[in-house]
């Protein structure tokens, strides 16, 4: 059977399409304020790259804080369970999941057989997600990859005082004033962001493997903060932000369905 | 909004100045000035033995002492005034170490209960000060003094910048908002996110569904509103309450805070209807300068300090 699975979150999609063991297709785009019209593009996109049509599919499942918008799927998980199941499948040592997106970051404890044992959310504060690094990318007039790079250059550890993605905003736009260098500005915000993500995960307690997963996984100057703030190894898999994505397509090939299951296509 | 075609900036509210037309300062024993260099907002205030002379509000630029200097230069502005012919001048706020012309600094906490206290009389017992970024919950007494207190300036949500942030992003000046958030039919939920930056997103989602602006201006009102409240419970609120601050002049925050709390808050007494005939002005963000300057008072005619004055 062919199946996919959808990962809308607060500013991505991603798209996964599996048929048994083998993935066909994948994307990603922003979800913009029209999620649902931007869902039905996407699929019908990479649809069309893996040469598909959308009779060819089986169960599709989504997933995401926006799991809703996908107007065609046939069930839906929730976030942490698409998480735990697609870093299963690649990295099934771990024992605690740390997803970080764009709007939202969470911990997740998994058992060995992959199941979901405890789980903390932030989704309250944008000071541990990844809008906070989009924002101070802003202020430093450079990219995202680019502040990811640089941070891993910086010399200075400086402390921020600011824990509000709003203040650290202004604290930012106040040390390119004083010509603070821009990496070690970069390197403090990761810095801070790490801590915020840190305190979500001791939550739930750290064990080992560390797997790091979503959006700011690709971003190699948090990740190296996150290790220094936890004191532990973190594994990052290929393509890390397409996990919930691939969680939900591994769940549409287990025929796990919720309650909210709908008709096929 | 799209970006560049808003030249317009929504946050920027008006900077004033005044000088009270009633007072010759040549004539004062003491005269006394509070700077309260705040995050966002820097007021400077003059007292003519306890009276209040003059005033300049402006906003805060990226450094503090030189915020410090424009506000007091737009204080003298209309007034023959100078800095040597004053004898003490306190600096406050969150930029109080870096006022040039104080001798002594204070914190805003005991500056704004002080200046409640002067503004809304002796029988106030709860200032909710509310800053362009952080707020405070204040008890005092009746010589407006401080006995407790609790205080946000971690998270931008329910402070004067995050006011700021909506204006700007809904494209309605700021000082419109308030009375806007009134215009109507039914009060619609409050925005659901706490943080500024979620609350954004979650805004434009709602001007998106055609939701009206005046209704997503009433939602951000109430959720600053149920904000505020949380740090009103923790302190617990005793009558009389007044809310000093940017945020004071909001009427959509006020009357929302007012009806969940369920206390209406208190008539000014300083500035009262003869004071308005007369042209005189009021202004919620000074409390903080005028408790500086009436604290400043206080120090010389204790024999604390002594006059620095040079002219």
């Amino acid at each position: 059977m062919i199946v996919a699975g959808i990962d809308v979150g607060g500013k991505n999609l991603h798209i996964v399409i599996k048929k048994d063991g083998q993935i066909l297709g994948k994307a990603a785009g922003p979800t913009g304020i029209k999620k649902a019209v931007a869902v039905e593009q996407l699929y019908d996109e990479v649809l069309k790259k893996a040469g598909l049509t959308r009779k060819d599919m089986g169960r599709v499942m989504a997933t995401g804080s926006s799991a809703k918008r996908v107007a065609f799927a046939n069930g839906s998980i929730p976030d942490v369970a698409a998480d735990a199941r697609g870093v299963y499948k690649l990295v099934p040592s771990a024992r605690t999941v740390i997803d970080v997106g764009a709007e939202e970051g969470r911990a997740i404890k998994v058992s060995p057989e992959g199941k979901v044992l405890d789980f903390a959310i932030n989704d309250k504060c944008a000071a541990g997600t990844g809008t906070f690094v989009e924002a101070i990318s802003r202020a430093l007039e450079v990219s995202v990859d680019e502040m990811s790079k640089i941070a891993l250059q910086s010399t200075q550890t400086l402390s921020t005082n600011a824990q509000c993605a709003v203040f650290g905003e202004s604290e930012v736009v106040s040390l390119i004033h004083q010509k603070t260098p821009k990496p070690d500005i970069a390197r403090a915000v990761m810095n801070a962001i790490a801590g915020r993500v840190a305190s979500v995960a001791r939550i739930v307690g750290l064990e080992k493997d560390v797997v790091m997963i979503g959006g700011m996984a690709k971003n190699a100057g948090f990740v190296d903060s996150l290790k220094k703030s936890i004191d532990m190894d973190i594994i990052v898999p290929e393509d890390p932000d397409f996990m919930g994505a691939l969680g939900a397509a591994e769940a549409a090939l287990a025929g796990a369905m919720t309650e909210e299951g709908k008709a096929g296509p | 909004m799209a970006e560049g075609v808003n030249a317009q900036e929504f946050w920027r509210w008006p900077e004033t100045n005044w000088v009270n037309p009633d007072i010759d300062w040549r004539k004062g024993k003491i005269i006394t000035a509070g700077v309260d260099v705040g995050s966002v907002s820097t007021q400077a205030v003059i007292m003519v033995d306890g009276e209040f002379f003059a005033y300049g509000n402006t906003r805060t630029g990226s450094d503090s002492p030189d915020s410090a200097r424009k506000g007091m230069g737009f204080a003298l502005e209309k007034t023959d005034m100078k800095i040597e012919n004053m004898d003490y001048c306190i600096g406050t706020g969150y930029g109080r170490v870096n006022v040039p012309m104080a001798q002594q600094s204070i914190t805003e906490i005991s500056c704004h209960a002080r200046g409640a206290n002067f503004m809304y009389g002796p029988e106030v017992r709860t200032v909710m000060d509310m800053g362009g970024q952080d707020c405070k919950a204040i008890r005092i007494d009746d010589r407006g003094k401080v006995l407790n207190f609790m205080m946000n300036d971690k998270c931008a949500a329910g402070t004067g910048r995050g006011m700021e942030v909506f204006a700007d992003l809904i494209g309605v000046p700021v000082w419109e908002i308030g009375a806007r958030s009134f215009k109507i039919q039914k009060e619609p939920p409050m925005i659901s996110s706490i943080c500024v930056v979620f609350a954004k997103s979650e805004v434009v989602g709602l001007l998106e569904s055609g939701m009206p602006e005046n209704d997503i201006m009433a939602a951000y009102c109430s959720a600053m509103a149920h904000r505020i409240m949380e740090l009103l419970n923790r302190l617990g609120v005793q009558k009389k309450f007044v809310i000093t601050g940017g945020i004071a002049k909001n009427e959509g925050v006020v009357k929302r805070i007012e009806k969940e709390l369920g206390i209406q808050t208190a008539e000014r007494v300083w500035n009262k209807k003869e004071y308005i005939d007369r042209g005189y002005p009021f202004d919620t963000q000074l409390a903080g300068a005028i408790g500086a300057a009436l604290l400043g008072n206080a120090v010389l005619k204790m024999d604390k300090a002594k006059s620095t004055r040079k002219a």
